[in-house]
This record gives structure tokens, C-alpha cells and sequence, in this order.
């Protein structure tokens, strides 16, 4: 199955490609890069047969085997319902952005952002191995940042980028953390492994942590309560995106990350009552707020956090039925909101608004753009034979046999009557009543901006009119696997039942606010009243807090000075040797050991010490300068005297090249200035003196002590045998820990790049 | 400040350095030396030689930007660090060796490329910092 690894990889190296074809070329060709989405959607089709009848089907490659991590690919019915919403919805989207965002300046980073989240999302929900798919989970994030952030000059755009990674970022750590803990308890990190060892997970005293570790990921990713505000601001994103990750996919991630982890955790308490009641409060906040808001974006992204919350809920019930009934959901749900996203770009797009108290009328010129607006709203209300009046049908179903089956089943009526109400205003209040200043003369969009809503719309009715599509390839195998027995048995007639009353009321219920609540933007006003409560409000303004009191803390210890920084460190350094000298003295030193001093040594350390006075004593900077270098080239002379010859040269040829820096910066700097007072220059050498007679201290003791020889033992036995090098120094550099040289000269060629691009900016800047 | 012997000395010291830089690079796995300190050496040079006759002629003696030599000699340290890798199926910065000793250079392996890539990094690193603040100042 290697084909699979190349499946969710090709998207990476897509988007590279994608680079070196070019802006302007790629402006022509813009159609080129669908044909990705599309081969995917092609490809993971010939997935639907074989899984949902139960097969699975792996891929592993080792990465990092040592440590349990491999890229480890695995294909189930329900991994194969979320590569086809991704890669289905994918085609569309990338289709529509064609002609939304056509002649765009920006158009083909923004297909490279969009390649880079596809493939990362199609190997989170491929990944049978937690540490990859949290990178795959950190990537969608990343890609999120830059696709929120597309605008990036704007303001709002840039802010609202930032909270979304922070927010979605933060989960991402705490999945890492639950990754960890989960890996450690079950002995392997692959998923499907740990389901034999559920016991270890649920009985241990750290279960608790563990489950909080996983909700705080899921509820940050999918925007649930109180982290549910950096979804209605990433809006800021171009629809397509909204439409894409903040709506079809990456919200989406969280409930994926649920549902792999519900046959892991499904019995415990904990689990269930958590999802509940979170699930419960974000669909009656995030319900209640669709009323106030004007901004279409607005009222579906809220709409979205509701259905998300919904699905929760359902995930916490955990019954059959409900597994059925989110497995569904998630379906319809994708295919209403992306329906009403993309409409909303169109529409956005043609009037160049999307404040619905200023739309209406618009039927005459987008006609067919209606039927899907309505389609869509038909489905988002539940109202049959769309596939969301099964949805609803099953979200009853569900909530009625069950505990609490009173109180949970008001709370899924009223948020499916602001469903309908959403579904409505959206899909169908831009298009009827009367025409106004903004709508009176809308060109015609491009067929594909029509096109891509519509058969979305029309999609959810087929699947409504034949539920035994969904039936037979995706809910019985995926409650199968999940919950260990066939999903319910899905129609659209049930006969006069409960559940169709229910249904009957929540409809009109719902089109009786739409009739009647008039949006305004006094009502937006009235409902901001309240954003000092919010956790949005109390989040940022601890971001601010933290921000300052971070500011207050860089000012304090890094002030720009090099003197101050060089003080902060030696004083340290001075109270670590001093308390640990004091403490435990073992400073002895017997004279008997110590051989005398040769009379070239006696040399060196004379002509050390009378440059280290003149370097501070002279009033010239270039001397102070050929003192410094005087003293490095002693220096050089005791390596040479003690066998280190390798350090000794490397020595004498930098300290050539810092005088030589050394000159050529001062040409640049004043007059040689007096920067301290006399008191000042005394407690300097007070600390310098002290710090070095402490630090002497510690030589001779560490000189007491037994060296070990271990390490040197086995380079000096190795480094020709095996490395067939003579200079152990060298082949430790190049061979025993080429490792770390790599890595050095790679941060030697940043700090090169970060030179040269400081230097030129700044003289750039002067030319001017 | 031009002092004719310096820039007479200099022409001649620029080659003898950098042949001197070449011979502390091959020498390096046996003897004191290796990629790091010839890179200096070489570095020096090409400074020295800038000193002498100013920047504008060491620059056209290098024809290409100092910068340039820095993606190289990753690209080589990187590529002789992967070979192993991609040629033998062996971890990465497996040392390969090969048998016949070749006159002068001695024997030949993986770690050379790998010295010579940190060789260039460092003449390329040294001088595009050097030249950069030589320019502004």
C-alpha cells in the first residue's frame, strides 16, 4: 500500500511544485492545480467498497523507530468518510477559488497554503500513530495561521490569525502531552494497538489527566466553549477558506480525534458527562448568538460551532444510535455549510456585501445560486426528504432513549430551531423580498461560482431521498468499529411518531423567528454589551497582562546593553561558585604535586596580565583592542604548552578575525567615550575579581577529583578503527558527532543570512 | 592607507594561503587541522588580500558573492551526511570509506566531503560578515 503513503504525501510535494511553476505562469493555468483534489477524490473513492464492508487497509514505514514513531497509514470506514469530505469538498473549493479569488495577486500562495492543509489534514485523519498525527494535527494549524492571515495587511486579519494559532496551538501541545502519557501508559503509541490495552488507560490514576489532555485538544480545534471565539474571527479568512477549514474540514479534526478515541474511552464516565455538557452549552451559546449577528460569515460561523457542538454531544451519549446519528450529522453538516459558504462568497463577491440587513431581492439575477440557498436551508432545517431531516430525525432518536432523556432533548430542539433559523436567513433572506441600493444591478458570476453550491445542495437531497447510500458505505461500518454493533437502520418515514412531532415543531418554530426576528445592527450592538464576560475578553486580556508583564521582564534583564548583559551572567555565575564553594569547600592544593613553572610559561602569564591591565587601563580603544588580541594569542601559547594543539590554532585564527571585526566596527562607533563613572568601574572589578577567584576555586577542585576516562578511553580506541582517523579532535568534528557540526555550520549560515540582511536593510535605508 | 609592500606581499600571500588552507583541510583526519581552521585560514586570505587592494578587487577576484559558497558547502555536508543513506541503505552519516589510497590526498571517504562542505560554510559564513560590515563602514 505503498500508493497510500504517496496519496497523502503527493499533497506536500504538489505544493512545491507549485512553487517552482511561478506566479505569472501559474496565473494562466490557474485550473491546473484542481486536478490534485480531484485524483485524491478519485483515489480515495476506490477506498469506499472494500472498507465499508469492514477491511482495513495499512501502510507503515518506520521514522524514528527507536522512539515508537512511525508513519504509520491506516484506512477505515471512518478514515474514508473524512479523506472523502477533504478531498471531496477540497475539489470544490479549489474549483471555486479559481474564479473567487481569479486575477489575485496572491493566487498561487494561496493554492500552495491550500495543497500544504490538504495533505495535512489527510494524514491526520490517516495516522495511525499519535506523534504523527499531532505533527499532521500542528500542521493544519499552521496552515490555518496563513490562510486566516491571507489579508495579512490588515489588522484584524493578522490579530485574528493569531489568536486562532494560540488557541489551536495551545491544544496542539496538550495533545502532544496526551500523546505522551497515553503512549506511556499503553506501552506503543499506535492507535489501534492501544485499544487492547483501554484498561491501562482507564483505570490509572492518571486517567483524569489524560482525559482533560484530550478535551482540551478537541475542544480548542473544534471551537467549542469558552475556546469557541477564534472561529467567528477567523472569518477574517477568504471565504473559500471559511468554507474549507473553518467549516467542512479542520474544525472537524477535534470530533475526528473524539470518535477515533471513543472504543478507547466510550464507558468512561467522564468522557460521556464532559461531551455532554460542553456540547450542550456551545450549541445553546453559539445557537443564541446566530440571532445577533449581520454579517452572513458571522451567523454561519456561529451556526458551525453549534452543529459542532451537536456532534459532541451526540459523541458523549455514545449510544449506537447517536454514534449513527454524528457519523450523519458530520455528512450533512458539511454539505449544508459548505453550500452556504461558498454561497455567501458568491454573493459577497457580486454585490461586494455580506450584511443581510443591506441584501435582498437577488433572485432575479442569481436564480439558480437560490435553489441551492434554499436547497441548503431545506437541509440545515431538517425539513424532508433533505439528508438533514435525517440528521435531526437521529439526533431525537437519540437524545429520547437515553438518560436525562427530558432535559437533553429541549436543548437539541431549541438549538435546532436556531439551526433553522440560521439555515434560513442565510440561504434564503439575501434572495427574496425587496431590492435594494446594493442589489438593484449584480453581474452575473462565473458558472463554477454557481455551479460548486449547487451540487453540494443537490448532493444533500439525494443522500436525503436514498439513505441507504450513507447506510451501506459509511454509518454500519463505522459504528461497527466504533461501538462494536451495526448502526440504526436509516429512513426517511418513520410513520406519526414522537420523533416527527418534534421535528414538525422545531420547523416551525424555527421559520417562526425567521418570519419575525428582524437582524439589525442595534441588536449587534446590544449583544456586544456583554463582551466584557466573554472568554474571549477575559483570554485577551490576560494575553495583554501576560504580554506587558513579559515587556517589564525583557526590559529589567535585556536592556540593550552588552555590559549589563556580561554583569547579569557573571554575578550569577559568581553566587552559584560562591554558595557552592561555601557550602562545600574542598579547595585543597598540594604543592608537592605541582611541578614548577617553566620559564616560558612564567612568559606567557606575565604577558597576559600586563595586557589585561593595559586593555583596561588605556583610554584608546584601538590599543584596547591589541590587547585583547595580545592576550588571545597568550592564549593560543597554553594550549600549545598543555597538548591542544587543534584548539590552539583554532584560537590564534579567531582571535585574528575578531581584531579584525574589531577594526572594521570601529571606524563606525564615537569617540572613545568615558560610559562609566569611577564608582562603577570599581564594583566592575569587584565582580570580575571576585568571579575570578571563585572560579579558580572550582578549577582546583574539579582537579581533586578522579577523572573519568571513559569517554576519552573510547574515542582514542575507536577513532581509527572505526572512523580511520588519526586527530581524535577531527573525527569527533566530522564523524563521532558530525551530527552537531551539521547543525553548527547550519546556524552559522543563519547567522551569516541575519548579518547581511540586517547590514544591507540598514544601509538601504540611508541611501534613501 | 596603501602600503605598496603590503599589496606586493599580499598577491603572493593570497595563493600560498590558500594552498596552505587546502593542505590543513586534508591533513586534518591525521594531524591538527581540518575544515573548520583551513576555512579561517582561507577566510584570512581573501581578507588580508582585501586590506591590501581594497574590497572592490578582492570581490572581483572571488567573481561570484562570499554567500554563494555557503549553500554549497551545506548542500555538500548534507549530501556526503545522506549518501549512505540513499546509496547503501545504511544510517544516516555512515562513514564510507574508499580502499585504495590515493597519492598526496591519502585515504578518501565520506568524512572529506563532509570536512570540505564545513570548509566552505565557514570561508563563506566569515566573509559575507566581514564584507558586508567592510562595506559599511
Amino acid at each position: 500500500m505503498s500508493t497510500l503513503l504517496f496519496a497523502i504525501l503527493s499533497s506536500f510535494l504538489f505544493a512545491i511544485l507549485l512553487f517552482g511553476i511561478g506566479q505569472k505562469v501559474f496565473a494562466r493555468i490557474s485550473w491546473f492545480a484542481s486536478i490534485l483534489p480531484i485524483s485524491l477524490f478519485t483515489y480515495f473513492l476506490s477506498f469506499l467498497g472494500p472498507t465499508s464492508s469492514g477491511e482495513t487497509f495499512s501502510y507503515l514505514t518506520k521514522w524514528v523507530p527507536s522512539a515508537g514513531v512511525n508513519l504509520d497509514f491506516r484506512m477505515d470506514s471512518l478514515s474514508t468518510l473524512f479523506t472523502l469530505l477533504i478531498t471531496g469538498v477540497g475539489s470544490l473549493v479549489f474549483l471555486y477559488t479559481m474564479k473567487y479569488l481569479k486575477g489575485h495577486k496572491y493566487l498561487l500562495r494561496f493554492y500552495i497554503y491550500l495543497s500544504i492543509f490538504m495533505g495535512a489534514m489527510l494524514g491526520l485523519v490517516t495516522s495511525n500513530n499519535l506523534i504523527s498525527l499531532f505533527i499532521f494535527w500542528e500542521l493544519t494549524s499552521i496552515s490555518s495561521f496563513f490562510l486566516i492571515n491571507f489579508k495579512n495587511t490588515e489588522r484584524a486579519s493578522r490579530k485574528s490569525a493569531i489568536t486562532a494559532l494560540s488557541i489551536t496551538g495551545f491544544g496542539g501541545l496538550a495533545l502532544l502531552a496526551f500523546a505522551v502519557l497515553a503512549g506511556g501508559l499503553a506501552g506503543t503509541y499506535s492507535i489501534s494497538e492501544m485499544l487492547n490495552s483501554s484498561e491501562a488507560l482507564n483505570n490509572s490514576s492518571f486517567t483524569p489527566i489524560l482525559l482533560i489532555l484530550l478535551f482540551f485538544a478537541a475542544f480548542t480545534k473544534s471551537a467549542q466553549f469558552p475556546f469557541h471565539f477564534w472561529l467567528p474571527g477567523a472569518m477574517k479568512a477568504p471565504t473559500p477558506v471559511s468554507t474549507y477549514l473553518h467549516s467542512a474540514t479542520m474544525v472537524k479534526a477535534g470530533i475526528y480525534l473524539l470518535l477515533r478515541f471513543s472504543p478507547h474511552f466510550g464507558d468512561n464516565e467522564i468522557f460521556s458527562t464532559v461531551l455532554i455538557t460542553v456540547g450542550s452549552i456551545t450549541m445553546l451559546f453559539a445557537g443564541f448568538h446566530t440571532l445577533f449577528r449581520t454579517d452572513m460569515k458571522g451567523i454561519l460561523a456561529y451556526s458551525t460551532i453549534g452543529a459542532l457542538g451537536i456532534i459532541i454531544f451526540l459523541i458523549g451519549i455514545g449510544t449506537n444510535t447517536s454514534i449513527t446519528a454524528a457519523i450523519v450529522f458530520i455528512i450533512v453538516h458539511a454539505l449544508y455549510k459548505a453550500t452556504l459558504f461558498l454561497l455567501t462568497g458568491t454573493v459577497d463577491h457580486q454585490t461586494g456585501t455580506r450584511d443581510i440587513t443591506q441584501l435582498g431581492g437577488l433572485k432575479k439575477h442569481l436564480p439558480i445560486l437560490f435553489v441551492a440557498g434554499l436547497l441548503a436551508a431545506v437541509s440545515s432545517a431538517g425539513i424532508p426528504p433533505s439528508v438533514g431531516f435525517l440528521g435531526k430525525d437521529l439526533i431525537y432518536e437519540s437524545t429520547l432513549h437515553g438518560n436525562q432523556s427530558i432535559l437533553l432533548t429541549t436543548i437539541a430542539v431549541i438549538t435546532n430551531v436556531f439551526m433553522v433559523f440560521a439555515g434560513f436567513i442565510v440561504g434564503v433572506k439575501p434572495f427574496v423580498g425587496k431590492v435594494t441600493e446594493k442589489t438593484i444591478e449584480v453581474n452575473k458570476p462565473h458558472w463554477l461560482m454557481w455551479f460548486t453550491p449547487l451540487l453540494l445542495a443537490i448532493t444533500g437531497i439525494v443522500f436525503g431521498i436514498f439513505p441507504g447510500i450513507i447506510e451501506g458505505l459509511f454509518t454500519n461500518s463505522i459504528s461497527q468499529q466504533l461501538s462494536g454493533s451495526e448502526g440504526m437502520h436509516l429512513k426517511l418515514w418513520h410513520g406519526f411518531t414522537l420523533i416527527l412531532l418534534l421535528s414538525f415543531i422545531t420547523i416551525s418554530l424555527g421559520l417562526l423567528i425567521y418570519f419575525l426576528w428582524k437582524p439589525s445592527s442595534k441588536k449587534v450592538r446590544f449583544m456586544e454589551g456583554f463582551n466584557i464576560a466573554s472568554p474571549k475578553h477575559i483570554l485577551l486580556k490576560f494575553a495583554e497582562y501576560f504580554e506587558q508583564f513579559s515587556y517589564f521582564l525583557t526590559r529589567v534583564f535585556q536592556n540593550g546593553y552588552l555590559r549589563r548583559y556580561v554583569m547579569i551572567l557573571l554575578v550569577l555565575l559568581t553566587v552559584v561558585f560562591g554558595v557552592h564553594v561555601f557550602i562545600n569547600p574542598r579547595v585543597f592544593l598540594s604543592l608537592k604535586e605541582i611541578r614548577g613553572l617553566e620559564v616560558s610559561e612564567i612568559i606567557v602569564c606575565v604577558v597576559m596580565f600586563v595586557s589585561i591591565l593595559y586593555t583596561v587601563l588605556t583610554r584608546s580603544r584601538l590599543s584596547a583592542i591589541a590587547g585583547m588580541g595580545v592576550l588571545g594569542y597568550s592564549i593560543c601559547f597554553i594550549f600549545m604548552f598543555y597538548g591542544a594543539p587543534d584548539l590552539a590554532m583554532t584560537q590564534f585564527l579567531i582571535d585574528t578575525l575578531t581584531v579584525i571585526l574589531f577594526v572594521l566596527v570601529l571606524y563606525r562607533l564615537p569617540k572613545y567615550l568615558r560610559l562609566s563613572n569611577n564608582t562603577n568601574r570599581i564594583r566592575d572589578g569587584i565582580i570580575a575579581t571576585t568571579f575570578g577567584t571563585f572560579l579558580a576555586f572550582t578549577i582546583i577542585e574539579i582537579m581533586n577529583e578522579t577523572p573519568i576516562k571513559k569517554t576519552t578511553e573510547f574515542y582514542a580506541k575507536n577513532a581509527y578503527e572505526m572512523a580511520k582517523g588519526k586527530n581524535i579532535v577531527n573525527v569527533i568534528l566530522v564523524d563521532f558527532r558530525g551530527f552537531d557540526t551539521m547543525i553548527e555550520i547550519i546556524v552559522l549560515s543563519i547567522a551569516a543570512l541575519g548579518v547581511f540582511a540586517l547590514l544591507k536593510l540598514y544601509l538601504k535605508k540611508h541611501e534613501k | 592607507m596603501k602600503s605598496i609592500i603590503l599589496t606586493t606581499v599580499s598577491k603572493t600571500l593570497l595563493p600560498l594561503l590558500l594552498l596552505f588552507s587546502v593542505f590543513v583541510l586534508l591533513r586534518g583526519h591525521y594531524l591538527p587541522g581540518g575544515g573548520f581552521i583551513a576555512g579561517l585560514i582561507a577566510s584570512i586570505a581573501f581578507i588580508l588580500h582585501s586590506f591590501a587592494n581594497g574590497l572592490k578587487k578582492t570581490r572581483h577576484l572571488l567573481r561570484i558573492h562570499p554567500g554563494f559558497l555557503i549553500p554549497v558547502g551545506l548542500a555538500l555536508a548534507i549530501g556526503s551526511a545522506i549518501a549512505p543513506m540513499i546509496f547503501q541503505d545504511l544510517p544516516v552519516m555512515t562513514g564510507l570509506w574508499y580502499h585504495n589510497e590515493i597519492p598526496v590526498i591519502g585515504k578518501i571517504g565520506s568524512a572529506l566531503f563532509f570536512d570540505s562542505g564545513v570548509y566552505l560554510v565557514v570561508i563563506g559564513v566569515s566573509l559575507t560578515i566581514i564584507f558586508t560590515i567592510s562595506e559599511k563602514a
